[in-house]
């Protein structure tokens, strides 16, 4: 007890308790732990670590799509925290979080990607079906979760990429866009074999996201 | 100079990967005559080993000896047993990991720069194969990113 009374007196004496905030206002959370120059991390000992996380994840499952709700649960958190990270890392003017669709698109499709992945993903497009005005896909020609992972054929559906999907999907849902968000391969279909590991992450809103959005539209 | 084809044995002698990139370059054989060429070449290989005494490093006090004067014992080298195999027609080389899986490749007898093709198919098997969750150790490798990018390589190399 004695020691904590002494500890608690030098805040006291600055600042009135509570936080102290550095001059500048930079805090941690403003600079990447990792302090090099470009801040990037080995490929090759994530393709490891997410090699494990597919292995775990199947253990125990029934089917495909179980795999992939596990994959995208393990990434959901992820999307969570990532969106007030990324948030508090912009310049003060634009801080507040996206209020419409097309800015949490370009969002994700911007400061997401290039902080996970170091660069923009390729393409944002809204569904040409007129029956699903709710669902937006974020197309990514050469996931990097995926450069070394070939899936065998019994499983082809599976697209590992839904752990991606799960960020995306903790993103939409933190900023208060609740969507069901999945991975799909499209490759070697419509391209031809340019882009063998193309994949679309299909983002279907809740409905009342989208009620919300007509709402705005006409104010 | 051409590549003629792989094979990639694991450690207990048994034939995990089998794939030919040059039509004619050698004769085809039966599945059940490539499991006995790589079982064959395990064996004669582990044998040729054992022929090759491991060299015995004496400590030289100079060059060898820690910061605290003590020598620093240093293990030697494994002995490399059967490396090569030349035939009038075609040479095999082979290459062992630290883990004991081996790669053969099967040449014909001008091609240059092996070791380099071989370093690059040891680093294409360590991305492709071992970096792929669906993929059991020890087991026969289905790998399709695996087979794209080692005929895209072996291909560039063939059409030199």
């Amino acid at each position: 007890m004695a020691h904590m009374g002494t500890a608690g007196k030098p805040g006291g004496k600055e600042s009135g308790g509570g936080l102290r905030y550095p001059t500048n206002g930079k805090t941690i959370y403003h600079r990447p732990l990792n302090r090099s120059r470009t801040s990037e991390l080995s490929q090759a000992s994530f393709a490891y670590l997410f090699s494990e996380m597919v292995a775990y994840a199947q253990k125990r499952v029934t089917g495909i799509q179980d795999l992939e709700k596990r994959l995208n649960v393990q990434g959901h958190p992820i999307g969570l925290k990532l969106l007030d990270l990324l948030l508090i890392r912009e310049p003060a003017r634009t801080q507040t979080r996206p209020l419409n669709i097309i800015a949490l698109l370009h969002f994700i499709k911007g400061n997401v990607w290039q902080h996970l992945f170091g660069r923009q993903a390729n393409e944002v497009q809204r569904s040409s079906n007129a029956e699903t005005p709710d669902e937006y896909m974020i197309i990514d020609n050469e996931p990097v979760v995926n450069a070394y992972i070939s899936v065998p054929r019994e499983m082809s559906q599976l697209n590992c990429a839904a752990f991606v999907a799960g960020i995306v999907e903790g993103v939409c849902d933190g900023a208060a866009f609740p969507a069901r968000v999945t991975a799909h391969t499209v490759g070697g279909k419509e391209d031809g074999e340019m882009w063998p590991g193309k994949t679309v992450f299909l983002v279907k809103f809740q409905p009342e996201v989208l009620e919300r959005e007509a709402l705005l539209g006409k104010g | 100079m051409t590549v003629f084809a792989l094979i990639i044995i694991n450690k207990a002698g048994g034939l995990i990967y089998n794939r030919t990139f040059h039509e004619g370059g050698l004769n085809k054989l039966s599945t059940n005559d490539y499991l006995v060429l790589a079982g064959t070449f395990h064996g004669v290989h582990a044998i040729t080993t054992r022929l090759n005494p491991v060299k015995i490093e004496r400590p030289s006090t100079a060059a060898s000896s820690g910061p605290g004067g003590a020598p620093i014992l240093t293990r030697p080298d494994p002995p490399s047993g059967l490396e090569v195999l030349e035939s009038e027609n075609f040479r095999l080389q082979c290459f062992t990991t630290l883990t004991g899986t081996k790669f053969l490749l099967f040449t014909d007898t001008t091609q240059a720069n092996i070791s380099v093709i071989m370093g690059r198919v040891y680093e294409m098997y360590s991305d492709y194969v071992m970096k792929n969750p669906f993929y059991q150790l020890e087991m026969p490798i289905r790998c399709d990113m695996f087979d794209r990018k080692l005929s895209s390589h072996i291909r560039e190399i063939n059409n030199k």
